[in-house]
């Protein structure tokens, strides 16, 4: 009896307690979003960083970009979150803008014995045969014509690619697509593709391991991934015709060179964009959010951050090995919100 | 006295219900799936049809989507797992049982115990780190040397692919099937054994004709218990099999069993189409597991037959 009684007052106890301190959260602010696993790292430390600064509590669940564009429409998250960015007649129909908020790239990484990082050079059309399963060996005189003096073994390539639906696959096959008319005809462009050649990993991380273990294996991981797993990148042909290496200055370089006054609801992919110095597999994270607001404050609150993200968070992203929004861009994305973000009619921003 | 023999029965009565609703609740779960996976298909099931079944082509592009290749691989990596787990986890019970002293087989059934409760996910790294790279330098090549005339063990040694994830699943029911079959062992009466050493049979003897026969349903009931197990195992396969929507005869190559298609691409699969399919492909696992379910248990109903009757 006596044991009960004292359950029942712990149960209570912990009843109260819960009961009590969800009033105290639901009277300060918070702000719920869902989508792309490949920014969840850098939101969530910029959640943290913020809600230190200001008190805002901003809660970011990475469940992929497909679940993102369903929570959003299902008006169960304040934002959505997506790798690949959403046509502009999808956004119209459901009421929502999208704006990038950080950048990555993705990297095609190699492992051949004596080969080191940046070694070996390949173009758009080659890479793309390679997965197409065309180009079957390293020492294949496609490979070779780009490679004069280093030597190349007589090795099968084994090709490793993402088993997951992944915005890092969109990224891909999105480049291969733009620059090999093969590959548009026989794959295509999307989140998972039917492969025509390799192996499956399983995440960023499995890919990596897998490119890691299996000798003349080439696949493709974010940028993050090839620096902390040292696996060697290769130099890619952009758009220019120069070999570029994977760095932070060249995918800001191609986000530069992109034409955003001219991609309708920020649909912009930035793969394969001009300049000499752009990285060819450049790739932008979007923000979704619904024009019309409900809550004014909280539309507002919400804004703030991402204001304090492209204008004062960018060091914190470059130290995850993530590539800030150029300012010409981000200057354009303000610019829209104070023109299509509103509130019972009024704009929220600035 | 009588009011209280009136509220016995009443306990009774209420304790009956209760109970017999506890094990209606397992049939309206079961329903409630199998309802559920048909809703939830029956745009891939109304448009591919029975082809579904039969075609190896799972593109999301062109939304054409066929089950062979992840049918194929669930078959046969838990194939290859049932090759190695049953006999050896056979061998283990009867040593443990049989042949061990008590101050050994104790310790090591513990530790059996134990391989059971490591998380799936633990063997799938495991076997992604450890496992793969130590097949591709040191096993696959000798297989391939030796072996490499036969279809089964072609292709580049990458250490991943339908074998690895075969022997990964073999080590994860282990556990499993060695524990009951240690357990049925012990149920064989020791009278029985005893009577047979009595009439001069040598352990072989006495294990191959007493032992085995007597617990032969616990066995297969135990291989059964295994053979769930590693049909719908997931996260390990997905590790190391090689996720390929290919069927190829090479046991080197990758594959993709059901389980490890639904939890690659589950989450990422916005389209209605895609989604469908995918279910239909949970649709799919959960009648095979039906289909081995009721085999099992004719197959059993025979052998009880068979030896009621010797």
């Amino acid at each position: 009896m006596k044991i009960t009684g004292k359950i029942l007052f712990l149960v209570l106890g912990i009843l109260f307690t819960t009961a009590f301190s969800g009033k105290i959260n639901a009277e300060s602010l918070t702000i719920n979003g869902a989508g792309a696993s490949f920014p969840y790292p850098l939101y969530s430390q910029w959640a943290y960083k913020y809600e230190q600064l200001t008190g805002l509590k901003l809660n970011y669940q990475s469940i992929g970009s497909g679940g993102g564009i369903a929570q959003i429409k299902a008006r169960t998250v304040d934002f959505g979150a997506s790798d690949a960015p959403l046509q502009k007649e999808e956004l119209d129909q459901a009421g929502l803008i999208q704006f990038p908020l950080i950048m990555g790239g993705v990297v095609p990484v190699v492992n051949i014995k004596g080969v080191k990082d940046g070694q070996i050079k390949l173009s758009g059309p080659v890479l793309a045969d390679i997965f197409l399963g065309k180009v079957k060996k390293w020492n294949d005189p496609a490979i070779a014509n780009l490679n004069k003096g280093l030597k190349l073994p007589d090795l099968e390539i084994s090709v490793v690619h993402r088993a997951d639906g992944s915005g890092t696959t969109w990224i891909f096959t999105n480049y291969l697509s733009k620059v090999s008319q093969d590959w548009k005809g026989k794959v295509g462009n999307d989140k998972s593709v039917a492969w025509p050649a390799g192996v499956g990993g399983k995440g960023n991380e499995g890919v990596a391991a897998y490119v890691q273990q299996i000798n003349g294996a080439i696949g493709y991981v974010e940028f993050a991934y090839a620096l902390e797993n040292k696996i060697p990148y290769v130099l890619l042909q952009n758009q220019a015709g120069k070999f570029v290496a994977p760095t932070i200055e060249s995918f800001q370089a191609a986000a530069n060179n992109a034409d955003w006054e001219k991609a309708p609801g920020f649909y912009m992919v930035l793969t394969d964009q001009p300049g000499e110095k752009s990285w060819p597999i450049t790739g932008a994270s979007f923000i979704l959010i619904y024009k019309d607001q409900k809550d004014s404050a909280k539309a507002k609150a919400m804004l703030k951050f991402f204001d304090w993200c492209y204008n004062n968070a960018g060091d914190m992203a470059k130290k995850l090995n993530y590539v800030p929004m150029p300012k010409k861009v981000f200057e354009l994305v303000e610019k829209g919100w104070s023109k299509e973000i509103l509130s019972g009619g009024k704009p929220v921003w600035p | 006295m009588a009011e209280k023999k009136k509220r016995h029965i009443n306990a009774d009565i209420l304790f009956k219900a209760a109970a017999s609703f506890c094990a209606a609740l397992i049939f309206i779960i079961m329903a409630g799936i199998l309802i559920e996976l048909f809703r939830g298909s029956h745009l891939a099931i109304s448009k591919f049809g029975f082809s579904f079944l039969t075609s190896q082509q799972w593109n999301p592009v062109t939304q054409q989507f066929g089950a062979l290749s992840s049918i194929y691989g669930t078959l046969v990596s838990t194939a290859i797992a049932m090759l190695i787990a049953v006999p050896l986890s056979l061998v283990i019970a009867l040593f443990l049982v049989e042949l061990a002293p008590p101050a050994l087989s104790r310790p090591v059934g513990y530790a059996i115990e134990l391989l059971a409760a490591i998380p799936s996910i633990i063997y799938g790294m495991w076997g992604l780190f450890v496992f793969a790279p130590f097949l591709s330098q040191y096993v696959q090549p000798l297989l391939k040397k030796y072996l490499g005339f036969t279809p089964f063990f072609q292709g580049p040694p990458m250490g991943i692919g339908m074998l690895t994830a075969g022997i990964i699943l073999s080590l994860m029911i282990l556990p499993f099937i060695s524990a009951v079959m240690r357990d049925v062992f012990q149920m064989v009466p020791a009278v029985v054994k005893e009577s047979a050493f009595g009439m001069g049979a040598t352990t072989w003897e006495v294990t191959r004709k007493v032992t085995i026969r007597y617990g032969m349903q616990g066995l297969i009931g135990a291989s059964f218990l295994g053979l769930g197990r590693a049909i719908g195992e997931t996260m390990a396969v997905t590790f190391v099999i090689g996720n390929d929507h290919r069927i190829s005869a090479s046991l080197f190559a990758a594959g993709n069993s059901i389980a490890s298609t639904l939890a690659n691409e589950f989450a990422e699969a916005s389209d209605k189409l895609y989604l469908n399919s995918l279910i239909e492909l949970g649709l799919v696992l959960f009648l095979i597991t039906l289909l081995i379910q009721i085999a099992a248990q004719l197959w059993l109903k025979r052998l009880q037959k068979t030896v009621g009757s010797q």
